[in-house]
């Protein structure tokens, strides 16, 4: 008797549940979006940077426009475009530049070509464990240490000795291949011609990193400044070793003059019509740039034009 | 009889037996659905990976070189020996741990144990089998990660040993539970014979019953192997994701199943990572069948020597 | 009398082996314990540091405030829709195909055959499921990433569970059950349907359960198919029962708990730890209602 009535529970709860996310909902085709429709929906996929930025907006965006929906997933900054290049997305959140074979790829899947605003500035910190004596650091030393080939495996050949890390070696913490800020890093540092070292941590999104390093003395890594937490320090960088340490601040950031300090940019399809555009608009006005303040970017308009 | 009765019998007759074989095909349909989405699942796989294992993908570079980077501007290297080499590390010091541990308490609810504890006991595994890989990853990350670096003084605590301990405590509850039904399987005359000759519990365990149930035990061994080599979520999270070859248990590492979780996601659909990614998924598959397939042919011999 | 007594005393060889076994009693016990004991050390644990978020309003809010402070209601009632949608996919399927073997099926090659896929459908490693999922309902069947997609690739992980529990549940069925059927003129379908499916029906109903829970704990299988990292849905009123369509993408419980560890910045631990309390207590009262339901159906059973 009670299995009966177990199993009539069992399918009447399934054919409501069915049934109601087979009706509810109902939203836009994955394709479209652009069409106005009574429950909107906009995609944003990609930058792990960008992701608590990109979700702050799109909480904040739902008391504006209550009737749209924004659809907010991480991965890193590759898997955004991917999936800008295959027309799944509305709109990619990019931590680096698109490169030109992704236009190229994206222009001939979807038609058009793919727009590409900056919506934040943000300075890549290197950061290192708060016991760390280390205070700066130039762009050729964090060749050596990342670089494929590079030379410097331990803080003692920095020259300084690092108490708290008992074996002296240098433990590097990035981030995997799908992030922009692993693409970004590499560009700075390595330029074109040079890839990472294998063997460093790599993490899978910009909380770990520091995380990680605040626990361990030995660490170093690099992530947003907006991701600095109470146990790790950034360093200053130089340009060349004995050039100007810069810490990275906002102001650094703005002026340029914080040598790894970069955009991050919302890539849409092609020109960004009605939902999108209204979205857009709003990121770039006071709303959206309060919020990256906020999180701890740099909003890109206070700069001036 | 009425003659009009006849004929609304012979239709519900034949209805009926319409609806019968209806519903008969549809059963048989649903048996043949399991062949139907193995192959389905083995065949998409490869097929997605088929074309760079044929064409561009150096298949000596593949097995032999740790140099993994897809993503590289400037020559994109596969090669996936630092990612066999993880995940052969984690499940080794999983295995080691948890097949005699494993052994150990099957040992103990079988053979030892009182039929109280022993109820307790099993529901107690059961439940801790249940426990979602997310969440032991989860508490390999967050809990276990200062302990290690507390006990060991490793620099970082996402590790072999992490992953190892966690893949550990994942299998125990399935070598446990095979374990315990092979000893089951051995027939009770074998205790009676050895009991009534004098022996005790132990030495009965040990010189008939493990012996007996070997085969049994070797099955379950593999099937926490199977499970150990296809976890995905829980080494993604403690083993600290680090392409290189370890020269010790406190080193990181990446496993080829991590791999693909952090990966496909960013690859264009049918470009030559994504295809790897599915060649490395079709590699896991075969490893995973053949420890399965393995394990399955010893437990149906087990059924048949006893002859139960 | 005495030297009666003395006779049966136990003499070095028999103390030692009692001593032996003494010694093996011991070591069973504590390797035993051993795996068991931390294990619950590590979940109170984890229930300790979860305490200050744990609440009524957890469980029913949003997340909130950049996802560090609010509830986790968006990924758990995702994760239960998407649950039930793909066990009613399995279960179906699944108790039909052990109809199938149980009774159907006769000893040849074909028979021999499914037990093998059966098997090895069992053994595929989740993230292959992952792989096979995006590749067939996200990107051929063109679902994209929803709830579809998601509840159809679970469906298939969760499928040689249910069919391997359903056999067996058939098996216990005393044969003679059947024959007493047959020899009154009924078919083999009325006799399933009659008498033998609702004997078996603990059985079956113990293997569907226990599946309910290990859908809603794999993160992998959804990870390409359908979840998200946010999206901000109504959590109030009926609709917030099923805010996402089927063919929208969704929070989960399993990969909110990844995310939230891994990549929400400025979120107390306590939030993670409490989101892993929560999925440890669903998976673990279902769980629990089937092995319940389990030790009660089987002392009703009438043989």
């Amino acid at each position: 008797m009670s299995a009966s009535i177990l199993w009539a529970v069992l399918a009447i709860g399934t054919s409501v549940v069915v049934s109601s996310t087979a009706c509810s909902g109902g939203r836009s085709e994955p394709r479209s979006t652009d069409a106005a429709s009574s429950e909107a929906v906009i995609r944003i996929t990609g930058s792990d940077t960008m992701v608590n930025l990109v979700q702050a907006w799109a909480e904040n965006y739902k008391q504006a426009r209550p009737d749209i929906s924004v659809q907010v997933t991480g991965g890193g900054s590759g898997i955004g475009i991917a999936g800008l290049s295959e027309g799944i997305l509305d709109i990619a959140a990019a931590s680096r530049e698109m490169k030109v074979d992704e236009m190229n790829r994206a222009k001939a899947h979807n038609g058009t070509q793919p727009q590409e605003f900056t919506v934040a500035l943000d300075a890549l910190a290197v950061y290192v464990h708060k016991d760390n004596p280390l205070d700066l650091i130039s762009i050729e030393e964090l060749a050596e240490i990342y670089g494929e080939g590079g030379q410097i495996q331990t803080w003692s050949q920095l020259g300084i000795t690092n108490p708290a890390c008992k074996s002296d070696a240098i433990i590097r913490v990035g981030r995997q291949n799908s992030s922009g800020t692993y693409a970004y890093f590499r560009e700075v540092i390595l330029g074109d011609k040079r890839e990472y070292k294998l063997g460093s941590i790599d993490q899978s999104g910009s909380k770990d990193v520091v995380a990680l390093v605040s626990r361990t003395p030995c660490a170093i890594g690099y992530s947003g400044m907006a991701f600095a937490v109470i146990g790790v320090k950034a360093l200053k960088v130089s340009k060349e070793k004995g050039g100007p340490m810069v810490a990275p601040t906002a102001d650094a950031a703005i002026s340029g003059s914080y040598p790894i300090a970069r955009r991050l940019y919302l890539y849409t399809r092609g020109e960004p019509m009605g939902l999108t555009k209204a979205f857009l608009d709003w990121v770039l006005g006071i709303d959206g740039q309060q919020i990256v303040r906020k999180v701890g970017f740099v909003p890109v308009h206070v700069a001036g034009p | 009889m009425v003659p009009s009765m006849g004929r609304r019998k012979d239709l519900r007759y034949r209805f009926s037996a319409f609806g019968e074989s209806a519903v008969e095909w549809a059963i048989r349909l649903c048996g043949w659905s399991a062949i139907l989405f193995v192959f389905a699942i083995f065949f998409f796989v490869f097929r997605e990976g088929a074309p760079v294992l044929f064409g561009e993908l150096d298949l000596t570079e593949f097995i032999t070189s740790v140099n993994w980077r897809p993503d590289s501007t400037i020559r994109p290297q596969f090669g996936i020996l630092a990612l066999l080499a993880g995940t052969a590390s984690v499940t080794a010091l999983a295995m080691a741990v948890s097949v005699p541990a494993g052994f150990a308490s099957a040992i103990f609810i079988s053979e030892f144990c009182g039929p109280k504890a022993r109820e307790a006991l099993k529901i107690i595994i059961e439940l801790l089998a249940a426990i979602p890989s997310v969440v032991w990853g989860f508490i390999g990350y967050m809990v276990l990660n200062p302990v290690i670096i507390w006990a060991t003084g490793a620099p970082i605590g996402i590790n072999i040993l992490n992953g190892g301990i966690i893949l550990a405590l994942m299998s125990v509850p399935i070598i446990m539970s095979v374990g315990e039904d092979a000893l089951k399987a051995v027939p009770d005359s074998y205790r009676e014979a050895g009991l009534a000759l004098g022996a005790s519990r132990w030495q009965l365990t040990t010189r008939v019953l493990l012996p007996a149930a070997r085969n049994g035990l070797l099955a379950a061994a593999l099937l926490g192997v199977g499970r150990a080599v296809g976890e995905t979520m829980a080494v993604l999270m403690a083993t600290g994701h680090s392409v290189r070859i370890p020269h010790s248990v406190l080193d990181p590492v990446r496993t080829l199943t991590a791999t693909i979780a952090a990966e496909l996601g960013e690859t264009v659909q049918g470009g030559t990572h994504y295809r790897v990614l599915f060649v490395i998924g079709s590699l896991l598959m075969i490893i995973s069948l053949i420890t399965n397939l393995t394990a399955d042919l010893i437990v149906r011999g087990v059924k048949g020597r006893h002859g139960t | 009398m005495s030297a009666e007594a003395g006779r049966f005393a136990p003499g070095p060889i028999e103390r030692r082996k009692r001593l032996v076994e003494r010694a093996a009693y011991v070591c069973l016990l504590l390797t035993t314990a051993a795996l068991i004991l931390p294990l619950l050390g590590i979940l109170a644990y984890v229930v300790v540091k979860a305490w200050p978020v744990l609440s009524w309003s957890f469980l029913v809010e949003n997340p909130k405030n950049y996802m560090t402070a609010g509830g986790i209601w968006a990924p758990l009632v995702g994760t239960l829709d998407v649950v039930v949608l793909s066990l009613a996919i399995a279960a179906p399927i699944g108790v039909l195909a052990g109809v199938y073997l149980s009774e159907y099926a006769r000893e040849n090659w074909l028979t021999r055959l499914v037990n093998l896929a059966v098997v090895n459908l069992a053994g595929v490693p989740s993230i292959v499921h992952a792989l096979f999922g995006v590749g067939v309902f996200v990107l051929m069947a063109g679902f994209g990433r929803s709830i579809a997609a998601a509840s159809c690739t679970l469906a298939i992980m969760t499928l040689p569970v249910i069919i391997t529990s359903t056999t067996e549940a058939l098996a216990a069925v005393p044969f003679a059950f059947r024959e007493a059927c047959w020899n009154l003129g009924a078919s083999r379908w009325q006799t399933i349907r009659t008498i033998v499916l609702p004997n078996a029906i603990s059985g079956i109903l113990t293997g569907v359960i226990l599946q309910v829970s290990r859908a809603a704990g794999e993160t992998a299988p959804i990870l390409f198919t359908g979840a998200l990292f946010y999206v901000a849905v109504t959590d109030s009123g009926v609709a917030s029962f099923f805010p996402y369509g089927l063919r929208d993408p969704f929070m989960a419980l399993s990969y909110h708990l990844f995310t939230i560890s891994t990549q929400v910045t400025g979120a107390s631990d306590a939030l993670a730890y409490g989101t892993a309390v929560v999925l440890i207590a669903l998976v673990l009262t279902v769980n629990l209602v089937s092995i319940v339901f389990r030790v009660r159906l089987r002392s009703r059973r009438k043989w």
